[in-house]
């Protein structure tokens, strides 16, 4: 590309409260593939929450600071599946009977991108200098794999990480059980389907899971160190950018 | 069936700790999952079957009356009957008139699942009319007294060990005094004990799984052979059928059987597929004198229309409970109803009520497996949706989880405001975190940490981090 893509970041709560090492792996990719990257000061959250209450007002009025806080760039990226899909899929859906927010969710639709689909889709990454040793396998979150079609994209990036083996999780494409307020509201249900994929990621013998949702990363790592289990559980942005000096989701220094 | 769906929090408590309902559960992925990939896998062109399913219940869904009538003139040119059933009540009483009328003592069944929707057998029973479930499945939560927990495998719940006591309690009566351990012994009994039971009945029942206008035919699938049986020896057929099983051709009714069975048990086809198009004429050597046919409305025509329009489209494959993970934790009777499943989700609160219902949309991942599986493309989380957003309406969730909903969005909208309450709760939780990078209890959020930890944050957030490296001109 000639002139550098203007990309305005959309952090995600979880990044920004949680884990915000997450957040500036992400800056690093896109601006080691050649773009700007802005974070503009008016954003919160997508709305989620709200909308999946069934909350559609207020999940409307936080949908409206979602598009006037990202107007004007060339690409909106997002280092979630989940909150990609909320901006890409649901903000239009939110303004059925309002066709001037709804041109704008239509507009702002076009122009996101959940990350890895971002970096492999557009940007073309191809040789990433990145390095990590180990065995790693990567979880598709449903967002991501059903909503964002978001499959080979992070597998064709982590398999340009010089040292890294990728590992699939049997029965991938189910849920890991996080959905938002569901694992609290309905914990009881929310721990039984983690406790399944748990097993699941131990079983391939990986010492390193990864995902591009920090919502299911809380969730699995949660149950990987309740149960005592070594492996190591970071934000795919994490392994491709090579910013692994943080400790891991879940684990103190 | 007195619908338990408003004590679901109970009901999924007891699912959890139910050791044989999880054992039993664990098999569905086996028998059911993997085949349905691999079903799917070897047909190039099942993308486009489930289009041209979709088109032809859209079709239907949109002149739904037309078919309807036509359904009707054809089966009473056929020589046999059709009934208008607008509530389960109304059902109930046609099919007991009819049976009376019949002089029927004994009645054998089909799977009908429209049955179970008007709770028929405890009132053919009430009446003095011993109804005989002949689907194996039917047939053992018939023993059990139970009603199904899954569209296609109503005994999917029970273990084979628990078959094995049913039957032994059971077929004493018959002079079965071993207990048996094997599947086919078990199936070779249950066969044995049924044989005679067909023959006496005096009417047959089943559901459908379609009605052709073009034809007046009704049609089901099973992999036993027991609806054939049903159906033609008893001098009364009997079918009990929803509204919106219609479809206009044999063609139409060929092509959604074949997303039907993959979608279904992995099977290309199953392994009975029956019409029945009126009664035995004079040429014909065998068949049932009578042939009725009860249409159930029960509010589906309310739903044409509507937000939830596309749940009619459903065939009743089973595909979306067998890739669901909240059905494979708890099993069907949790959701507390006839129908489960994510299709109960959308379903039931449309049958019952949403101030009954109101958990079983709300508990979800919305993983969107479902809708991912469906042959008929059913949006089915969108419409779990719409169901949540009548119940914020409604106020039928928690006062807690409303009210730290509302605050949470109400903070959202506030970025500045956000920014410094967040950044306080998040400095506090890393301080609380911090020995071991996570907590095991957390006061607000015991839903999680009963089962998992929840990890501490690093510390300070993005947005201040973000705010001091820009301005002290690192990137
Ligand atoms: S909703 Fe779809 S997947 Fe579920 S039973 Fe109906 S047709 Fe099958």
């Amino acid at each position: 590309m000639s002139v550098a893509p203007r990309v305005g970041l959309f952090v995600t709560c979880l990044v920004d409260l949680f884990r915000p090492s997450v957040g500036f792996a992400a800056v690093k990719l896109l601006e080691d593939a050649g773009c700007t990257v802005e974070v503009p000061a008016a954003q919160t959250c997508c709305g989620q929450p709200a909308y999946n209450a069934g909350d559609r007002k207020d999940a409307r009025g936080i949908a409206i600071g979602v598009l006037k806080a990202f107007e004007g760039y060339d690409y909106v990226v997002v280092p979630s599946g989940s909150c990609a899909g909320m901006i890409k899929v649901h903000f239009e859906r939110l303004f059925s009977d309002d066709p001037v927010h709804a041109a704008a969710a239509r507009d702002l639709a076009a122009r996101t991108w959940e990350l890895t689909s971002f970096l492999a889709d557009v940007l073309k990454v191809a040789a990433l200098p990145a390095r990590h040793d180990g065995t790693v396998a990567y979880h598709d979150s449903c967002s991501s794999l059903r909503e964002m079609g978001v499959r080979n994209q992070p597998r064709a990036l982590l398999s340009q990480v010089t040292g890294l083996t990728l590992v699939e999780v049997p029965n991938g494409e189910a849920c890991c059980g996080f959905g938002g307020t569901f694992a609290v509201k309905y914990g009881d249900i929310s721990g039984e389907i983690v406790r399944k994929k748990a097993d699941s990621v131990a079983s391939t013998g990986a010492t390193t899971l990864v995902a591009g949702d920090l919502g299911c990363l809380f969730n699995i790592a949660g149950k990987l160190k309740r149960d005592g289990s070594a492996i190591v559980v970071r934000h795919v942005a994490e392994i491709l950018a090579g910013m692994t000096d943080d400790p891991p989701i879940g684990e103190a220094s | 069936m007195q619908p338990t769906s408003a004590l679901f929090r109970d009901n999924v408590t007891k699912a959890l700790l139910d050791t044989d309902l999880q054992t039993a559960l664990s098999r569905v992925d086996k028998n059911f999952t993997a085949r349905r990939t691999a079903a799917v896998t070897a047909m190039p062109e099942f993308e486009a079957l489930r289009d041209d399913a979709v088109r032809i219940k859209d079709h239907v869904l949109a002149h739904l009356d037309l078919y309807l009538e036509k359904f009707e003139e054809i089966v009473r040119t056929n020589g046999g009957h059709v009934h208008w059933a607008k509530t389960p009540e109304d059902a109930r009483r046609i099919v007991l008139d009819l049976c009376q009328a019949a002089g029927a003592r004994t009645v054998t069944k089909g799977k009908s699942m429209i049955a179970e929707e008007i709770a028929l057998n405890p009132y053919l029973e009430e009446h003095g009319i011993t109804p005989v479930e002949t689907d194996l499945g039917e047939y053992i939560i018939q023993l059990a007294d139970e009603p199904p927990s899954h569209i296609i495998g109503p005994a999917i719940h029970k273990t084979k060990e628990q078959v094995s006591d049913l039957f032994a309690e059971h077929h004493r009566q018959y002079g079965k005094t071993q207990r048996l351990i094997e599947g086919v012994d078990l199936v070779a009994e249950a066969r044995e004990i049924l044989r005679p039971r067909y023959l006496a009945a005096d009417v047959g029942i089943t559901g459908a799984n379609f009605l052709i206008a073009e034809t007046g035919s009704s049609v089901i699938v099973t992999n036993e052979g027991n609806g054939d049986l049903t159906q033609q020896l008893p001098s009364t057929h009997i079918v009990i059928a929803s509204l919106e099983k219609i479809v206009p051709t044999l063609e139409d009714a060929s092509t959604l059987l074949r997303v039907l069975a993959r979608s279904a048990t992995g099977q290309q086809m199953s392994v009975y597929t029956t019409f029945s198009t009126g009664p035995k004429r004079t040429e014909d050597p065998d068949g049932p004198n009578a042939y009725h046919v009860v249409l159930l409305d029960n509010g589906r025509s309310a739903l044409l229309g509507s937000e939830f329009q596309e749940i009619l489209r459903c065939i009743r494959c089973g595909a979306c409970f067998n890739h669901c993970p909240v059905y494979a934790s708890i099993g069907g009777h949790a959701y507390g109803w006839v129908y489960s499943g994510p299709m109960g989700a959308v379903l039931t609160p449309a049958m019952i009520g949403i101030d009954q219902a109101h958990h079983l949309p709300s508990a979800t991942p919305f993983c969107g497996r479902c809708e991912a599986v469906c042959p008929m493309r059913i949006p089915l989380p969108k419409m779990m949706r719409h169901w949540r957003e009548q119940a914020f309406e409604r106020k039928l969730d928690g006062v807690r989880q409303r009210w730290a909903i509302r605050a949470w969005a109400w903070l959202a909208k506030r970025p500045a405001l956000y920014r410094r309450m967040t950044g306080l709760v998040v400095r506090y939780l890393a301080w609380r975190g911090r020995p071991l990078g996570r907590m095991d209890d957390l006061p607000f959020a015991r839903g999680w940490t009963a089962t998992r930890d929840f990890p501490a944050p690093q510390g300070r957030t993005f947005s201040a981090r973000w705010a001091q490296s820009r301005k002290a001109g690192t990137p």
